[in-house]
């Protein structure tokens, strides 16, 4: 390990929030953190994971979903601090790492089938 | 008057990113500066006629130094040879707190907050032509043009003057030189480790050898 991969692991390890264990085309809600004025709230971004980027503090990943008809796809620094948490909730098979073939799809043909046994991190 | 302010040689690590509160992503250079030994004191008073440090950075084998090397290690107080030496222009009040064979760290010149100034040799390019070289337009891709993609246009007129003015920008080596950049925000610094960590880019490949001086025109 070199000194920078070094210095990359120290700050992911010095995140509050602990990593998530995330693959794509895993079914995530992504818990964002808006200030508005003085105030803060949380609002929730569910959607499909078609790409993770990884590099240590430099991680990130594209959540997708289809918002009234329109694909909608937000990508996140795994590592900001904006983002309070991420459940999963479901996890299907997928047999590619990147999966912007969904980006062409939609309907039935967007589908990806489950993993049964997988166990949610949290409950809707 | 010239550059006053006090540095350290560094190498430079490699860039990754930090977080602000806030969310912000910030881009930084890691530095690894010094430890840095004092070679030499200059001063104004002595037959220098002017105030500055020369400063030691990283350490090779003696066997590796030439003689004048060698000789230099016993005024410095130093057991090993160092690879880069460079000078630092001090004020006069500066340099009275300098000696010979004191060790320089990153918490004797830096806190985090400050601007710095960073000198670096930039990465080579090699015979470039003068789109990379000097950010020219280039020519259009169309309309029959052929083998003129690249080009700068014209590079003078016809008999009058009837040559090419000299400084006409035109293809040439690019890259390879001393650049400067300066008023660069120190974002981190880890004083046990000697690392910056410094808003930015900074010029030359990793590994590279830098010199971090504190911003000559922090004041403005």
């Amino acid at each position: 390990m070199n000194l920078l991969e070094q210095i990359e692991a120290e700050i992911v390890a010095a995140r509050e929030r602990p990593t998530v264990d995330m693959r794509p085309g895993d079914l995530v809600r992504v818990h964002v953190k808006i200030i508005e004025g003085d105030k803060q709230r949380i609002q929730v971004f569910e959607g499909t994971v078609i790409r993770i980027k990884r590099g240590g503090p430099r991680t990130t990943f594209t959540v997708r979903k289809m918002a009234s008809g329109v694909g909608v796809e937000r990508i996140f620094p795994a590592s900001s601090p904006n983002i309070a948490k991420v459940d999963v909730m479901a996890r299907h098979k997928v047999r590619r790492a990147k999966l912007h073939f969904l980006r062409t799809r939609r309907g039935k043909s967007a589908r990806l089938k489950p993993i049964r046994d997988f166990k949610p991190t949290a409950r809707r | 008057m010239a550059n006053q302010t006090l540095g350290l040689l560094g190498r430079k690590i490699g860039m990754t990113q930090l977080f602000a509160e806030d969310g912000a992503v910030i881009p930084v250079t890691v530095i690894q500066a010094g430890p840095c030994t004092v070679m030499q004191v200059k001063t104004a008073g002595s037959r220098d006629g002017y105030d500055a440090v020369q400063l030691g950075f990283g350490t090779k084998k003696t066997h590796r130094a030439n003689k004048p090397e060698l000789g230099r290690l016993e005024s410095a107080r130093m057991e090993e040879p160092p690879t880069h030496v460079r000078e630092f222009r001090l004020d006069a009040e500066t340099v009275g707190t300098m000696e010979p064979g004191r060790v320089l760290t990153v918490a004797d010149v830096f806190a985090e907050g400050e601007k710095v100034d960073v000198c670096g040799t930039s990465k080579g390019r090699g015979f470039a032509g003068v789109m990379k070289r000097y950010n020219m337009k280039g020519f259009i891709r169309t309309h029959g043009v052929h083998e003129f993609f690249r080009h700068g246009g014209s590079i003078g007129t016809r008999l009058t003057p009837g040559m090419v003015l000299k400084g006409k920008k035109m293809p040439g080596h690019l890259g390879s030189e001393r650049v400067t950049v300066q008023n660069l925000h120190v974002a981190r610094v880890d004083t046990e480790r000697n690392l910056i960590f410094i808003r930015g880019g900074v010029p030359g490949p990793n590994g590279a050898v830098v010199s971090v001086r504190k911003a000559v025109k922090a004041g403005s």
